[in-house]
């Protein structure tokens, strides 16, 4: 753990060097989703709700969603770029280090510009909050927070299925995308409105509809009956990660060197 | 003439090469497509009242965005003409007796084709093939079929040439990140990929009628769609040409001053 918080302070002095592309990027990266946002806000005063979801509701899901993406592109941005490593052959120098690799490789980059990706669903968050009638208790915290949690470890573990891929293809795969920046879309919104079979397989495949759909059920005092159960439905989301370790660990073991 | 065809085979050809990183965007662009219409569809059932444009048409619109995507959107980025910027070796392409606007304007055109060549058709045949009221249909009539043709082409000719602004300014700010970004977010949110325009309200619909952003892919595909009629489609062909000859004569001054004081960077 100690060795992980020296990777990141060095690479965000590493990064606080160009601090003008720094501060651009981040900019820009408050603006993107931003716009995307701007976008949902319009559609809705055309449309009074989206299957029975109000604006300020989707806001929660929306900004819950991306701050859990920010955080996780910013620390498991490794996983990420991992073709890069493997196409260098950077990937033999982790292994002969006495450390796991999948440490090694989560401190090999941080993207600290998603902090602008972050502020943008900070002030979403915010905005939705304000205007709903919440009744908060310590439960319905803690729920939140689990939320966000379980929603880093889940895009964590798919950025870490897409790096896995790596080691037979070497090349990147853009169709991994469908499951990061796709899962991110898809979960912007309840996963109510969607069909069957999406709603399914973003529950049970990936699930994403632990982070936001359930959980949201519980915090908006929608759900009849079991409470417990859809507060509880983030630690689902969080065990996704166990078997992508162990894929992790199956593709390290068949990796073989590109060289030079 | 015959060196700007040349130079578009060519890279038409290199583009036509990679096949799989086609089929990889194909099936994302499915996807994509398919979450939109989903949530539309949610949209549009959760009320009554008729909206000025229909849930059908907007299918087409979509369909027609996802297989045009790189002719339409303003972030295709050419890594190659960056690096020739920033590394100085634009020396050497400057020292070739062509005119050096047409010289990329010919190779950012046939960059778009050749990557939406590959990619539109497998999408509109497996979309048409989609059950009703999914599936991408046939334009309500022959008119507005080669109006779309007419104004799609246009398009990609505005589309260029705002694209060359964004590469002139790369002259000044010897990054491409910044002004790529911010210019192809701020387009395409303006030219109607983050939400459709009529779906707009009307205050912000009369600024996104002024700029040029519209005409490069909302006035093609709304056409087929059958959402803009004859008549309006004729006037938004004249507005095309207005805006192509506007930027494009723009650019040529730009890049004229630019390269005036262009700063050889790299040893």
């Amino acid at each position: 753990m100690k060795l992980y918080f020296k990777y990141m302070s060095i690479l965000l002095r590493c990064q606080m060097e160009y601090r003008a592309s720094f501060i651009l990027l981040s900019i820009g990266q408050f603006f993107v989703p931003f716009l995307t946002f701007i976008g949902i806000f319009l559609l809705f005063q055309r449309f009074p709700s989206i299957g029975g979801w109000t604006l300020y509701e989707v806001a929660l899901c929306y900004s819950v969603t991306h701050i859990a993406f920010s955080l996780s592109e910013c620390f498991a941005r490794g996983f990420d770029s991992f073709s890069s490593t493997i196409v260098n052959g950077d990937f033999d120098r982790f292994l002969v280090r006495p450390r796991s690799t999948i440490l090694q490789v989560l401190g090999s980059k941080f993207e600290f510009t998603r902090i602008g990706r972050l502020a943008q669903s900070i002030v979403v968050l915010n905005f939705s909050l304000t205007n709903l009638n919440i009744e908060w208790n310590s439960f319905k915290v803690i729920t939140l927070i689990l939320m966000i949690l379980s929603g880093i470890f889940i895009f964590t573990g798919i950025f870490m299925l897409g790096a896995t891929l790596c080691f037979w293809t070497i090349e990147g795969l853009e169709v991994v995308n469908i499951f990061t920046d796709g899962g991110r879309e898809i979960s912007q919104y309840p996963l109510s409105i969607y069909k069957e079979w999406v709603r399914k397989f973003f529950t049970f495949v990936i699930p994403f509809g632990t982070v936001n759909y359930l959980p949201l059920m519980f915090i908006l005092d929608k759900v009849e009956g079991n409470n417990i159960l859809y507060m509880l439905a983030p630690l689902f989301g969080i065990l996704f990660i166990v078997p992508c370790i162990f894929i992790w660990n199956f593709g390290v073991k068949h990796y073989k060197s590109t060289g030079s | 003439m015959r060196t700007y065809y040349s130079l578009f085979k060519m890279r038409l050809l290199k583009g036509l090469q990679y096949r799989v990183a086609a089929i990889a965007g194909v099936s994302t662009q499915f996807f994509w497509g398919f979450m939109y219409i989903m949530i539309y569809e949610a949209f549009y059932s959760s009320t009554s009242t008729p909206q000025p444009i229909s849930l059908r048409e907007l299918i087409q619109v979509i369909w027609l965005q996802q297989s045009f995507l790189v002719f339409i959107m303003l972030w295709y980025r050419d890594n190659e003409l960056i690096n020739l910027i920033t590394s100085g070796n634009i020396a050497y392409e400057l020292c070739r007796p062509i005119d050096f606007y047409n010289f990329w304007y010919a190779k950012l055109i046939a960059q778009r084709l050749s990557g939406a060549l590959l990619r539109c058709f497998p999408i509109i045949i497996v979309a048409s093939l989609l059950p009703y009221p999914y599936n991408f249909s046939l334009p309500p009539s022959f008119i507005s079929f080669v109006l779309f043709l007419i104004t799609l082409t246009l398009g990609l000719i505005l589309v260029v040439a705002i694209s060359m602004l964004i590469y002139i300014s790369i002259f000044y700010t010897m990054s491409g990140t910044g002004s790529l970004l911010i210019f192809g977010v701020f387009g395409e949110f303006l030219s109607g990929l983050v939400i459709p325009i009529p779906l707009m309200p009307e205050g912000l619909k009369k600024v996104v009628y002024m700029l040029p952003f519209r005409y490069t892919s909302d006035l093609p595909f709304r056409i087929y769609a059958g959402n803009i009629g004859v008549h309006e489609a004729l006037i938004g062909i004249l507005i095309q040409f207005f805006w192509i000859f506007i930027l494009i004569c723009l650019g040529k001054l730009w890049m004229k001053k630019a390269l005036r004081r262009v700063v050889i960077q790299g040893g």
